[in-house]
Formats: structure tokens, C-alpha cells, sequence
């Protein structure tokens, strides 16, 4: 039973990391109808941004919780602004195009920042400096969790009531939720819909930034093209959530999270991906719209 | 008959290409066409799913990948030793081979189209990105599982595959691609799939079946998938499953928006384009991916609509160009 608890406990660890990037999807999706596919790749900065920060601050050498902060901070601030930038240059031009155009420009954002990842960081993978030194907490039990998996924890929690408070309790939180109604509306109403889009953007890609440093915390291994399969469970994840809907995404994540662990511990490591997208078929047949999704009545 | 003559003419095109062809251009050429072709069959093949019915799916390699493994199967396990039996029965060995290759794609191509099958069957239910979803769920489920199964070897990849397919069965593909894209462009079946990307409320007031028209699109697309997947098998001898992930899909995507949604001709343009620029752009080592993915960035800002948008290069209309323009009232 001990067992049971301590996946438990990492898969929660595991899950809140696919909500966190989830969330971003998920805004992104709720306001444009675009699957940014560029997103995990953000993620990927997150985690090297903090790398060079680390390692300029002195983080890497003489480790503190403050210099840790710090350095997420920094992380996300960058992201923010690489995801201002893509948004600006290659989003804005095809907004008014088809679904689909927008999405290969996507693709193409994606696959720029992976090689351009590989060109700028090079194609090894580097090992992230332990910015909190490892230790494990006894839960009882025979269940432990570390230190790691804590922060972990605390800030993805911090960060998703951060933005529920942002969302819900805010003036451009409440235009948020206006432009993803109707664009045309919300600009009625005298909002700036370029302006709430690229908050959105900008919004998303500090929450993915987070996840790849609070990943990069526990697992140092990072490497340009890390954001892919993360990136794309994430996507999966607020699918099965409700895509557009940001409770969904946090329980898309950790649903997403917890089935993976579980079927490492309980089934077999190799068909962990296999697993995943299985169990997002299953459900997807029986709510089509995602856990959380609202069924849209379809006009004639 | 007017059939008969084209299907004549072409096959004897092609085979006279297949015996100039491999004596003028050198082997990485030859390479570099093959691919080609296997990239063009796929993207015309997907642009009968997303172009011309306007169902959204991201899980073209797998279908690649049942269809190259399953006839790499076939051909490692029956058909090389039919070719050995037909030989000792004194047939000569290029139709013995053909013979075993075409038996080979067929089975690749029908077990693709079973999949296409079950994975059209949800559209009933789901619709635009969540049916999206579930064929890049379906593409990634056939990718692990294969890396999973010993008897196919597993992650390690299949060698050996009897390296068959030449330039004239690529272009057979190619060809047979095509023609039925085109007919059924022109067909009331294709009037049906191009209602249902139009607007699938008013097609199924119109009475057409949407959920069989649907699963008839994936089923016709997935079935040149695995035969595209199983000429790459042949012509390469060799199969692993990192040539089918979800990434492949996407590559695919790009060809067939590029092209233009619904333009086949389109597709073959951009097909082609699309395998060429990665070569073409191999001087420049390490910047090649770059510029590859800044150009598709670029091209889709200024073209949204695609090279083509949803119209045919026409021989007749690019030769009326250049006729002195008639008075049109």
C-alpha cells in the first residue's frame, strides 16, 4: 500500500508540471482557437534560460533559496518576453487566415526554436546546476517525498491560484474571458482584443517557463529538444480536460500525470506513452468534449 | 478506352524512366526522387482527409507505419519465397519481384485502411481538434507499440526488407494516387466530402451520410498511406520506428497546407518542395533546419491560403496565358 501512496505522490508531483504547461495551451486555445504548438518549446527555454542564469548569478555554485527564486523569476520574465515576440512576429501577421495556416505557422515557431535551439545551446544535453540541494521528507508509511517534489508542488499550486485570482478577480483577467467569448463583442465593448491576446501569450508562456525550471529541478537533464514529448502530453492533457477550459487543464494534468506513474509502476515503463493516449481515446469517446468541456449547441 | 490509353501510356513512361533514370542521375539523386514520390503519395494522400473533407487528423505516419511494417512482414515471411518458387519455375526475376511487392502494398494498403477505419469511426462522435487528438493518440499508440514487439524488431528497427521497389513502383503509387484523388474530385462521392468541409450541417440536411463519407475519406487516405509506407520500406530495406512519429505526421501537414487545402496538384507541389529544400539547403549545415523552418514561418504570412489555395494547375489554363486574352463580355 506504501507503494500506492509514494506514486501517488509523484504522479500528483508529475501531473501538477503537465497543468502548469497545459494552462497554456489552454488560454491560447480559449481565445484564438489555436493549437500553439510552439508552447512546449517554450517550456524548453524556461529550463535553459534558468540554466545561464543560474550560472551567471553564482546560483549554481553557492545555492540559496532566494538565488533559486531569483532565478525562476529571471526564467519567466524571458519566456514572457519570447512569448511576446513570437506572438508579435509570426502569430499576429495570420490571425485574420485560416485555422490550419496559423497552426503550420505554429508548427514552423516550433520547429525555429528547436533548432535554433540546437544552433545556439548545442545538441548535448547540458546538466542543470542543483539550484536547492536534495533531500528526502519521511511522509510516513514508508511514503517519502522530496524536498524537490514539494516546491514542485508549492509553486505550481502558487501559480495556478495566481492565475485564478488573475482570471477571474481582475479587469483584464474579465477581458480575457470577454475576447474568448466573441472577439468581436469584446472590441465592442472597448477592449483591446491585440492587446489581451498577447497578455494571454505572454501570460502562458511564464507558466510554462516555471514548469521547465521546476522539471529541470528534478530531472538536470536538459537538452533543445526536451519540450517535445512534454509539450505534447500537455496539449493531450487539456484536451482531456476541456480544451479552453482552465480547471480543466489543471485536472487534464494531473489525470494525465498520475495515469503515466501508475502504469510505469503497475504495467509496463515501455508502453507509458502508448497508455496515455489510450486512456485519453477511452475518455474522449465517452465525453467528447473533454472532463470539464461544456457541449457547444450547434447553430444552423 | 480513354482510360485504358492513359494507364498504357503512363506505365510505359514509367518504365522507360526506370531504365534511363538509375544510369543518368547519381545515387543520392535517385534517393532524393524516390522520397519524393513516397512524400507525394502521402500528402495527397492526406489532402483526401484534410483537404477535401476537412476532417482535421495528425496521425499520418501511422498509417505509414502499419502499412510499411505489415508489408515488410508479408515480404520477409511469404513473398521472398514466392520469388524464390516463381524463379525456380524459370519467370523472370522482375515480375517475380513485382508480382511479390504488389501483393506485399496491397496487404500494407488494406491493413492502413482498416485503421483509417477504426480511427474514422470516432468522427462520428467527435468533432475538429478532438477528433484531431485522437489520431495523433492512434499515430503515437502504433509508434510505441511497434518500438514494443519483438517480432517486428522492436525499437532496434527491421532490416533486411527485400529492396524491391524501384523507381517504376514509386511512380505507380504516385500515379494510381492521383487518379483516384482526381476522380473522385470529380465524382458525386467527392461532391458529398467536399459539402461536408464546406458546412457539415447543410451537407446532412442535403442528405448526405456524413459519418460513411467521413470513415470513406480516412479509409481511401490511410490505404495510399500504407502504400506509400510500404514502398519507403522496400526501397529503403530497412524500417524503424523513429521514422514514424508524430513529427512525421506533421511534416506531412505542412505539405498538404502549403499546397493549399483541397489543391492536389497543390500537394505534389509542395511535397516535392518540402523534400527538396532540406537537400538544397545542406551547403549551409548547420543553419539548414533554420531556414527551413523560418522559410515555412514566411510562406504561410504571406500565402495563408497556400501555394495553390484550393485551385488546380491546369496545363490548359497555364497554355491560355500565353493566347492573346479573348473579349469577355
Amino acid at each position: 500500500m506504501s507503494e500506492f501512496f509514494q506514486q501517488l505522490v509523484n504522479g500528483v508531483t508529475w501531473g501538477s508540471v503537465y497543468a502548469l504547461i497545459a494552462l497554456g495551451y489552454t488560454m491560447v486555445y480559449g481565445i484564438l482557437r489555436l493549437i500553439n504548438f510552439a508552447h512546449g518549446d517554450v517550456y524548453m527555454l524556461g529550463a535553459f534560460f534558468a540554466f545561464f542564469a543560474a550560472r551567471w548569478l553564482g546560483v549554481a555554485r553557492s545555492p540559496t533559496p532566494a538565488g533559486a527564486l531569483l532565478v525562476l523569476l529571471i526564467s519567466m520574465a524571458g519566456c514572457g518576453v519570447v512569448g511576446y515576440v513570437i506572438e508579435r512576429f509570426a502569430y499576429k501577421p495570420v490571425r485574420k487566415s485560416p485555422r490550419l495556416s496559423a497552426l503550420i505557422t505554429a508548427i514552423g515557431v516550433s520547429l525555429l526554436l528547436e533548432n535554433g535551439g540546437i544552433l545556439v545551446f548545442g545538441p548535448d544535453p547540458k546538466f542543470f546546476p542543483q539550484v536547492i540541494p536534495a533531500s528526502n521528507i519521511p511522509l510516513g508509511g514508508g511514503v517519502t517525498i522530496s524536498n524537490q517534489q514539494v516546491i514542485i508542488l508549492l509553486v505550481s499550486v502558487a501559480l495556478m491560484l495566481g492565475l485564478t485570482f488573475v482570471v477571474l478577480h481582475t479587469r483584464v483577467g474579465k477581458a480575457m474571458r470577454a475576447v474568448s467569448h466573441s472577439h468581436t463583442a469584446a472590441a465592442l465593448m472597448g477592449i483591446s482584443v491585440d492587446r489581451i491576446i498577447t497578455f494571454t501569450f505572454v501570460l502562458g508562456s511564464t507558466l510554462a517557463a516555471a514548469a521547465g525550471v521546476l522539471v529541470a529541478l528534478q530531472n538536470p537533464k536538459i537538452e533543445p529538444l526536451m519540450g517535445i514529448m512534454p509539450g505534447l502530453k500537455a496539449f493531450v492533457a487539456a484536451v482531456l480536460g476541456g480544451i479552453g477550459n482552465i480547471p480543466g487543464a489543471v485536472v487534464g494534468g494531473l489525470v494525465m500525470g498520475l495515469a503515466e506513474v501508475m502504469v510505469v509502476a503497475y504495467l509496463s515503463p515501455t508502453y507509458r506513452d502508448a497508455i496515455a493516449f489510450v486512456l485519453l481515446i477511452v475518455i474522449l469517446l465517452v465525453r467528447p468534449a473533454g472532463i470539464l468541456g461544456r457541449y457547444a449547441a450547434e447553430k444552423v | 478506352m480513354r482510360r485504358a490509353a492513359w494507364t498504357a501510356g503512363t506505365v510505359a513512361l514509367l518504365l522507360a524512366l526506370d531504365l534511363v533514370l538509375p544510369g543518368t542521375l547519381n545515387p543520392y539523386h535517385m534517393q532524393i526522387l524516390m522520397l519524393c514520390g513516397i512524400n507525394v503519395m502521402l500528402a495527397v494522400s492526406l489532402n483526401l482527409i484534410n483537404g477535401f473533407t476537412g476532417q482535421f487528423s495528425i496521425g499520418h505516419a501511422g498509417f505509414m507505419a502499419i502499412g510499411g511494417y505489415g508489408s515488410a512482414m508479408f515480404s520477409l515471411h511469404v513473398g521472398r519465397g514466392w520469388v524464390a518458387a516463381l524463379a525456380a519455375g524459370g519467370v523472370p526475376a522482375p515480375i517475380a519481384q513485382g508480382a511479390a511487392l504488389l501483393t506485399a502494398l496491397a496487404l500494407g494498403g488494406l491493413l492502413a485502411a482498416g485503421a483509417g477505419y477504426l480511427v474514422g469511426l470516432p468522427s462520428l462522435r467527435l468533432r475538429g481538434d478532438y477528433l484531431a487528438i485522437v489520431t495523433l493518440g492512434f499515430g503515437e499508440i502504433i509508434r510505441v507499440v511497434i518500438q514494443n514487439v519483438d517480432a517486428v524488431g522492436g525499437a532496434r528497427g527491421l532490416p533486411g526488407i527485400p529492396g524491391w521497389a524501384d523507381f517504376f513502383w514509386v511512380g505507380l503509387g504516385v500515379a494510381g494516387v492521383l487518379a483516384v484523388s482526381r476522380n473522385l474530385a470529380h465524382s458525386t462521392h467527392g461532391r458529398a466530402l467536399f459539402a461536408i468541409r464546406e458546412d457539415e450541417v447543410a451537407a446532412e440536411a442535403l442528405g448526405v451520410n456524413i459519418t460513411a463519407y467521413k470513415v470513406l475519406a480516412f479509409v481511401i487516405g490511410a490505404f495510399f498511406a500504407g502504400v506509400a509506407g510500404g514502398l519507403f520500406a522496400h526501397y529503403l530495406s530497412y524500417l524503424n520506428p523513429n521514422s514514424f512519429t508524430f513529427i512525421k505526421s506533421i511534416e506531412v501537414i505542412a505539405m498538404v497546407v502549403l499546397g493549399g487545402l483541397g489543391s492536389v496538384s497543390g500537394s505534389v507541389l509542395a511535397a516535392v518542395i518540402l523534400t527538396l529544400l532540406p537537400e538544397v539547403l545542406r551547403p549551409v549545415k548547420e543553419y539548414r533546419m533554420v531556414i527551413y523552418s523560418l522559410m515555412i514561418i514566411v510562406l504561410m504570412i504571406t500565402r495563408p491560403q497556400g501555394l495553390l489555395g484550393t485551385r488546380e494547375l491546369s496545363l490548359r489554363r497555364l497554355l491560355g496565358r500565353f493566347r492573346p486574352a479573348r473579349e469577355t463580355a
